[in-house]
C-alpha cells in the first residue's frame, strides 16, 4: 500500500510523561464536538456545577453530551469558532478556588489505579453502550464519531473484530504514544469492554513499528485477556480507518461506507481508555492527552488537559512560543486545522497543537502541473489527485466525479509530494463543495 | 480570523500577541511539504540520468556531439526565453525543461547535422512543441520529438540513413552505414529477390554481434547507439521515479515480442534481441518516452503506453520507408494519453462510489 514518509519529529515530545495541565480560570465546552446532532444547554447562566456534571444534553442518537470539566460556575453562552470552520454555541465555566481534583490525584482518577480485566462478564452489553452514551464518548482519534452509535449491535450486521487503533501516524503527535505507554490497562480494560459490547470475536491493538515500546507496554498489560497486539509498517496514514483494515485484515471498507461494512469497529487507543473509566468508575469523558509540539513551541509536552480549556492555557503551560512561531495547527501537519488565534477551546477530538515555525510552512510558488504522477504513487485510496483537483478548480464536476473524488479521505499525501507545490488537497475540497446536491 | 482577534488584555499577553500576530496565518493542510522536491529537481534528475549518454556520445562522436548537444541546448534557452517573452510571461528557463528539452533533440539527431537543423531543430521543439500550447504542462506532444520530426520532413537529405556515413572522417564507427539501415536494406533486398539468403548472410555479418552493439561501437544518432550507456541513465531514472519504469518495460516487452514475430516471418534481417539493442529503441524507451508531460498519468496507462510505443516502433521499421520508427511511435501514442488517462483511472480503494451513474 501507499503513503508517505514525512520527517515524523516524534521525538521532540515523545520521552514527555503526561503532565497535568494546572485547573484554568476559564473553561468554555462547546456545544458540538461530535459528528451528529448540537447538544442543548442544560444549565442558566450562573448555575455552579461540579466536575462531570452535564453541561449540554445529547439530541438525537448520533449525538453525545459533553459535561463540566472543572468545577466551577457556568456563564452565559457565547460562540467560538472550532478549528474545522465551525462556529459552534459554547458554555463557558469559570473555575470555583476549590477543585476536587488536580495534578496527581486527577492522573490517577483518569488514567491510574487499577484497572481489572477479569469478571467483566457481569457487564452487559447494553449497560455498557449506555455507560458509553451518557459519559459522551466520541472517538478521540480526531473524527470524534459518537462511540456508542460504533458498539451498538445490529442483527444485520454483526461485528466481528474490533480493532484499537494506536498507529498515531500524523507527525509531531504523541498522544496516544504516551498513553500506551504510560496507562496500557484501562486501554486494555476499555479494550475488553468494547469488545464485550460490540460483540466482536477478537480485537487487535495495532500500533506502527516506530512505538514498539508502546506496543511492549501493551504486550505485557493485555497478557492472558486474548488481546492481540499488532505492529504495522510505520507510514503515513496507516491510521487511517481504510487504510487499517486493509494492512491488518486484508479487507476493504467500500468507499462511503464504515468499516461497520466488512464486520469490523475501529476505535482510537484514547476511546478505549475512555471506555473504561466510564463503565468501570461511571465518570464522563472531561479530559483527554493532548500533545503540544513543533519547532514554535519552547517545550513540547504531553498534557491531560480538560475540555474546553483554551489552547492558550495549553501553550502557556509548555513554556509560551518562540518568536518565529507562524501557524498553530489544531492536530497534526498533515491533517489539522490552522487556528488563527490560540483562544479556541480545547475539544474532545483534539489530539495536539503543532507550532510550526515561518521557515517550515514556507511554500513554494505554485507551478503547472509536469503530470509527473507522484501524487498517484502515492495516494493511499488509489486516486488520480491531480486529474480530480483539477477538475475541480475547472468546475468539471462530472470529471471529478469519474475521477471518484467523493472517495478522498484528503490526507494530504499528494499535496506533500507534489513538486509543483499545487495545493490539491484545497482544490479537491473545493471540487466537494461544488459537487451537485443529492 | 487570522490576524483580527482580540488578545487577553494582560500584559505579558498582549507582549507576546504583538509578537506572533503578524505572522500568523491560517492555511489548509497539508502544513508541510517534501521541499527539496521541485519540478527544477526533477529536471536536472533527468539531466544526471543523461550524462552517460551524453559522455558516451562524446567518446564516440568528439567534437560532433559536444557541438550538436551544446547548439541544441543553447538554441533551446534562446527560444524559450523568446517565446515567454513573445507570451509576455515571466521567463522559465529555470525550471529545466528547455535543458532536458535540448539535450534530448540534439542525442536524437545524426553527427552530421548541419547546424542549421540542430538550431530549427530547437526552435520548433520549444515554440510548435510547447509555447504555443501553453508552456511546460501544456503540450500534448513530446516537444523534442516535434523539433525533430519537424527538421526530419524539411531535410530529409541531411537527415536519411546516408548522411550518417563518409568515409572521409577519422572517426571509425561513421564509415559504415547505421545498423538498422543495413537490416532494413538486406530485409528489402531479400524480399525483392534481388539477393540470395547466402548474400544477406554475408551482408549482415557486421552487425551479428550483439556486443557492439550493447557498448554502442557503432554508427547512429548521437544519443542512440550505445545500449549500456542509456541502460545506466535509465535505470537510475527509474529507481529515482524520475521516470516511470513500466512504460520502458513496456516498450522493451512489446518491442521483444513484435520483432521476434517479424523475424520468425522473415519480415527483418534483425533478432528481436538486435532490434532491442540497435537504433534508438532504448533511448526512445528511458529518455523520450518517459516525459511525463506527454505521457499517461497512471501505472496502467503506462504500461499500455509503453506496449503501444513498442508496438509502432517495431510496425515502423519493418513495414515504413524508415529504418527507425521510435520519433513517430511516441509523437503518436502522445496523441492517445487522453485516452489512456480515461480508460485507466482506478479503482480506488473500496471500490467507487456509490452513485447514479450517468448514462
Amino acid at each position: 500500500m501507499r503513503g508517505v514518509h514525512p520527517p515524523e519529529r516524534k521525538d521532540l515530545a515523545e520521552r514527555a510523561p503526561i503532565e497535568v495541565l494546572p485547573t484554568p480560570a476559564e473553561v468554555r465546552i462547546a456545544l458540538l464536538q461530535h459528528l451528529g446532532a448540537p447538544c442543548e444547554a442544560v444549565h442558566k447562566p450562573r448555575t455552579d456545577v461540579a466536575l462531570g456534571d452535564v453541561v449540554g444534553e445529547a439530541k438525537g442518537f448520533v449525538s453525545a453530551p459533553v459535561h463540566a470539566s472543572i468545577s466551577g460556575t457556568t456563564g452565559r453562552m457565547s460562540v467560538a469558532t472550532l478549528p474545522n470552520g465551525r462556529h459552534v454555541a459554547v458554555v463557558p465555566i469559570r473555575a470555583a478556588e476549590e477543585q476536587p481534583l488536580s495534578d496527581r490525584a486527577l492522573f490517577d482518577d483518569v488514567l491510574g489505579g487499577e484497572w481489572p480485566t477479569a469478571g467483566l462478564e457481569q457487564c452487559e452489553p447494553e449497560q455498557i453502550v449506555d455507560a458509553v452514551r451518557e459519559a459522551g464518548l466520541v472517538g478521540l482519534g480526531g473524527a470524534a464519531f459518537p462511540t456508542h452509535v460504533k458498539l451498538t449491535r445490529n442483527e444485520d450486521r454483526p461485528i466481528r473484530t474490533l480493532l484499537i487503533n494506536g498507529c498515531e501516524c500524523e507527525p509531531y503527535l504523541t498522544a496516544d504514544y504516551a498513553l500506551m505507554m504510560e496507562a496500557p490497562k484501562p486501554i486494555v480494560a476499555g479494550a475488553l469492554l468494547a469488545q464485550r459490547a460490540a460483540g466482536a470475536s477478537e480485537v487487535i491493538i495495532c500500533t506502527e513499528d516506530n512505538k514498539r515500546e508502546a506496543a511492549e507496554s501493551l504486550r505485557q498489560a493485555a497478557e492472558g485477556t486474548g488481546i492481540e497486539v499488532r505492529v504495522l509498517k510505520t507510514k503515513y496514514p496507516q491510521g487511517g480507518e481504510k487504510q487499517l483494515t486493509v494492512a491488518v485484515l486484508g479487507r476493504e471498507v467500500p468507499t462511503g461506507g464504515l468499516p461497520l461494512d466488512i464486520g469490523a469497529v475501529v476505535l482510537n487507543v484514547g476511546t478505549a481508555a475512555a471506555t473504561a473509566r466510564a463503565v468501570m468508575r461511571g465518570k464522563p469523558l472531561t479530559h483527554r492527552v493532548l500533545t503540544v509540539s513543533g519547532a514554535g513551541i519552547r517545550q513540547a509536552k504531553n498534557l491531560l488537559v480538560p475540555v474546553g480549556a483554551s489552547y492558550r492555557d495549553v501553550v502557556d503551560c509548555c513554556g509560551g512560543l518562540i518568536p518565529e512561531a507562524a501557524r498553530f495547527v489544531a492536530g497534526g501537519p498533515m491533517m489539522g486545522f490552522t487556528i488563527g488565534s490560540l483562544d479556541v477551546p480545547v475539544t474532545k477530538g483534539a489530539s495536539g497543537l503543532t507550532v510550526l515555525t515561518q521557515a517550515e510552512v514556507r511554500k513554494a510558488e505554485e507551478t503547472t502541473c509536469v503530470r509527473c504522477g507522484r501524487c498517484v504513487d502515492v495516494c493511499p485510496l488509489n486516486l488520480v489527485p491531480t486529474k480530480i483537483a483539477m477538475a475541480s478548480k475547472a468546475n468539471d464536476m462530472e470529471l471529478a466525479q469519474r475521477h471518484h473524488i467523493t472517495a478522498c479521505m484528503e490526507c494530504g499525501c499528494c499535496a506533500y509530494v507534489c513538486p509543483a507545490s499545487i495545493p490539491l488537497v484545497q482544490l479537491i475540497r473545493l471540487g466537494k463543495v461544488r459537487l451537485p446536491k443529492g | 480570523m487570522a490576524e483580527g482577534k482580540a488578545e487577553k488584555p494582560d500584559a505579558a499577553a498582549t507582549a507576546e500577541s504583538k509578537q506572533e500576530a503578524p505572522a500568523v496565518r491560517v492555511a489548509p493542510s497539508p502544513h508541510i511539504s517534501k521541499t527539496a522536491l521541485t519540478t527544477r529537481w526533477m529536471m536536472s534528475d533527468v539531466l544526471v540520468g543523461l550524462a552517460p549518454v551524453v559522455a558516451m556520445a562524446v567518446v564516440l562522436f568528439r567534437w560532433y556531439a559536444v557541438v550538436q548537444i551544446g547548439l541544441c541546448v543553447l538554441t533551446c534557452l534562446v527560444a524559450e526565453t523568446l517565446f515567454c517573452w513573445m507570451r509576455r510571461r515571466p521567463t522559465s528557463i529555470d525550471d529545466g525543461s528547455a535543458v532536458v528539452t535540448g539535450a534530448i533533440l540534439g542525442l536524437s539527431l545524426p553527427w552530421s547535422a548541419p547546424w542549421h537543423i540542430a538550431v530549427i531543430g530547437s526552435v520548433v521543439a520549444i515554440g510548435l512543441g510547447k509555447a504555443v500550447f501553453g508552456g511546460l504542462g501544456y503540450n500534448i506532444f513530446n516537444p523534442a520529438m516535434v523539433g525533430r520530426a519537424f527538421v526530419m520532413l524539411s531535410f530529409a537529405r541531411e537527415l536519411g540513413a546516408s548522411a550518417y556515413v563518409t568515409d572521409r572522417s577519422q572517426l571509425d564507427v561513421v564509415t559504415q552505414a547505421t545498423p538498422l539501415t543495413i537490416a532494413k536494406k538486406v530485409a528489402a533486398d531479400l524480399a525483392a529477390g534481388a539477393i540470395t539468403v547466402g548474400d544477406a548472410q554475408v551482408q549482415m555479418e557486421s552487425t551479428r554481434q550483439l556486443w557492439p552493439l550493447f557498448l554502442g561501437n557503432v554508427n547512429g544518432s548521437l544519443g542512440e547507439t550505445s545500449a549500456l550507456a542509456v541502460l545506466i541513465g535509465g535505470l537510475y531514472l527509474c529507481l529515482r521515479r524520475s521516470a516511470s519504469w513500466e512504460i520502458p518495460a513496456g516498450v522493451i516487452l512489446s518491442g521483444l515480442v513484435l520483432a521476434g514475430a517479424a523475424d520468425r516471418l522473415g519480415l527483418t534481417a534483425f533478432t528481436a534481441l538486435h532490434h532491442v539493442v540497435s537504433g534508438s529503441l532504448l533511448f526512445g524507451a528511458f529518455f523520450i518516452a518517459t516525459d511525463p508531460v506527454t505521457s499517461p498519468l497512471t501505472a496502467r496507462g503506462k504500461f499500455l503506453f509503453g506496449l503501444g510505443v513498442g508496438v509502432l516502433l517495431v510496425l515502423l521499421r519493418v513495414f515504413s520507408g524508415y529504418p527507425e520508427g521510435v520519433m513517430f511511435a511516441v509523437l503518436l501514442m502522445n496523441a492517445t494519453t487522453p485516452l489512456l488517462n480515461r480508460w485507466t483511472i482506478p479503482r480506488p480503494v473500496g471500490g467507487p462510489a456509490p452513485q447514479p451513474e450517468k448514462a
